[in-house]
């Protein structure tokens, strides 16, 4: 590979892209881990847990520095510390009469914890964590057949669960009061999203890394929630999205000499202004319409989601 | 312990960064901007990381991503003042999780600027940003930043009492004509200054702790507003000093570490009094008996806005 650049012939682009093992291998690890961050990014930004989100992306930090110091592979204590924050968060968000405030703080507490572990490990491990700026933002060219396959059967697993739970775990997100009394297990099925979370985020870092996760887990989900209001739209969406986001990103990475998580994060805060932006314009046209014909237009960017019926457990 | 200098460096800035922390972040915990603090936080590592790669001081880009991200937030008004429910949070953490990426992902790309015009050691200067080193501090330093941190928090509780009535009653608060949105605008920038002087002494990553944990636990043991505040502060202050001693006594643990764990173990054990004296009256009102002395768990909005 001799400095590829970029030409105006985008097949032949392309084309010299795919010709590269490693870059497939990248595009579809991309692509999976895409679409599972959309659908589970799209139930977090629904249930406003954004901050959960970030703090279980955290927690990579202690488990990976924590798993060197007793010399076993980063995933194990990845997975460890994020089950155990999973919990943690799930329990201090569960109760129904805990304020937002204390919500959000107490999900702080566990995030800095888990942060003072994690310096804690380096500095018991004396050495100089050599993959620390790896694990904040990700690399993306040294994917295995190997990887994609771990990837693949995770994304499948974990799509399947949701499957499941989905009907369920949408009535707890949109009114879990109203879940609560129908006999819906909110604060189990609260755990177990936290718990699917863990693993899109774990998976999700593996391409943008850690710090970087959001490009692909609330972005895409944002941007559709802007665009419209109808749920089985807007999931679509969300993935046709963060699969944009991804090759987009990739292709461009290859072609210049930053890496990747620059360009996949900063053109899924692109997409998110533009629809914001767009959201914005339509609605001015449309209210300037208004006053001058009269019907009314439903409000943009509010989900309407009618509870599902037939979840009476 | 006193005897040596970095030690007393470390106590002078260390006061003063854990009081501006401990005052807004009782106000921070108030107004579930807990998230935005964090987002803060992590923004100040972009900025040092421009201004490293651009060849001015770090402190000034530090302060700068700061202050600029933390009004910008409060100026889109997606730092909000509505703290009881989701409902206005929801977009509002949204938000903040794009915008801060967004800046993160900038500081990927001045990390690759700063790392290929000066070698290898910019994943060391990430950590270094990252964590902080409060052993590190030159007497200047130390000096600058207590002198930071104290004007951020003397600014703070001067608009204590208005920010206060935004934070409980925004609607009437807006309808007495308190500026809401200059308010919050204010306080998220005054957040910014706290987090970049707080990244320099405990680390961009750390000051979430000291942020949280103590006016947590302030917000859980009183409900009375500016009783709450001088304990966060008190705590706050209290953790750093417990932290300093501790990793003197026991140099392998580093500072930062003990410091964070202290703060967080103060919110646990508030937490456990708070269930503990909550579920005594509750017995006894079974038995038939008065419970007076229930505290209240939410701020008493009458008694601070009358007058």
């Amino acid at each position: 590979m001799t400095n590829p650049t970029l030409t105006w012939n985008v097949v032949r682009d392309a084309s010299e892209v795919l010709e590269y093992h490693f870059m497939v291998n990248a595009l579809l690890a991309g692509t999976i881990v895409a679409v599972m961050a959309g659908l589970l990014g799209w139930l977090m930004v629904l249930r406003a847990q954004t901050f959960a989100g970030h703090t279980l992306a955290m927690m990579a930090f202690p488990g990976a520095t924590g798993a060197a110091l007793i010399g076993v592979a980063a995933a194990w204590g990845y997975f460890a510390f994020c089950g155990v924050g999973a919990l943690m968060i799930g329990w201090l968000a569960g109760g129904r009469t805990r304020s937002w405030s204390e919500q959000s703080a107490g999900i702080g507490a566990v995030q800095a914890l888990a942060l003072a572990l994690g310096f804690l490990f380096v500095s018991l491990y004396g050495g100089v964590l050599g993959d620390l700026e790896n694990l904040l933002f990700g690399t993306f060219l040294g994917v295995s057949d190997g990887q994609v396959l771990t990837l693949a059967a995770v994304a499948a697993g974990s799509l399947l669960a949701l499957a499941a739970l989905g009907r369920p775990l949408l009535f707890a997100s949109i009114d879990p009061d109203l879940a609560g009394a129908r006999g819906v297990p909110v604060r189990g099925l609260s755990i177990v999203f936290l718990g699917l979370l863990g693993l899109a985020v774990a998976a999700t870092s593996q391409v943008t890394g850690v710090l970087l996760v959001f490009a692909l887990l609330v972005a895409p989900a944002a941007t559709a929630q802007v665009l419209t209001p109808r749920p089985g739209l807007s999931l679509v969406l969300t993935v046709a999205i963060g699969i944009a986001i991804v090759w987009l990103g990739l292709g461009i990475a290859y072609f210049s000499a930053y890496p990747a998580g620059f360009y996949v994060a900063s053109i899924a805060f692109a997409l998110y202004m533009l629809a914001r932006v767009w959201v914005w314009a339509r609605g001015t046209y449309a209210s300037r319409r208004r006053a001058s014909s009269g019907p009314e237009q439903p409000e943009m960017g509010v989900i309407d989601v009618a509870p599902p019926e037939g979840v009476i457990a | 312990m006193l005897s040596q200098e970095f030690m007393r460096n470390a106590l002078l800035a260390g006061t003063f960064v854990a009081l501006a922390c401990g005052v807004s972040g009782w106000f921070v915990v108030l107004r579930a901007q807990v998230f935005a603090g964090d987002a803060l936080s992590h923004v100040a590592f972009p900025g040092a990381l421009a201004a490293a790669a651009a060849g001015i001081d770090e402190r000034v880009g530090l302060f700068a991503a700061t202050v600029l991200v933390g009004s910008g937030i409060g100026l889109l008004g997606l730092g909000g003042g509505r703290t009881r429910r989701s409902g206005g949070s929801a977009a509002q953490d949204t938000a903040i999780g794009i915008v801060f990426t967004f800046v993160l992902g900038l500081g990927v790309f001045f990390l690759t600027l700063f790392g290929t015009s000066a070698g290898g050691g910019a994943g060391i200067q990430a950590a270094h940003t990252l964590f902080g080193s409060i052993y590190g501090l030159g007497g200047g330093e130390a000096r600058m930043a207590a002198a930071v941190a104290l004007a951020a928090t003397v600014g703070t509780l001067a608009i204590a009492r208005p920010l206060l009535f935004v934070s409980l009653a925004a609607d009437v608060a807006a309808a007495r004509g308190v500026p809401a949105r200059a308010l919050s605008i204010g306080f998220l920038a005054l957040l910014g200054v706290v987090a970049a002087g707080a990244t320099q002494a405990v680390g961009a990553l750390l000051l979430l702790g000291l942020l949280t944990g103590p006016a947590a636990a302030a917000h859980r043991l009183t409900g009375r507003p500016y009783v709450g505040i001088a304990l966060a502060g008190a705590l706050a202050v209290g953790a750093m000093w417990g932290g300093l001693a501790l990793s003197d006594a026991v140099p392998r643990l580093p500072p930062s570490t003990v410091i964070v764990a202290l703060a967080v173990g103060m919110y646990a054990t508030a937490a456990l009094v708070d269930m503990w004296t909550r579920r005594r009256p509750r017995r006894s009102k079974a038995r038939g008996e008065t419970m007076s002395s229930t505290p209240s768990p939410s701020v008493d909005a009458t008694t601070t806005i009358a007058t």
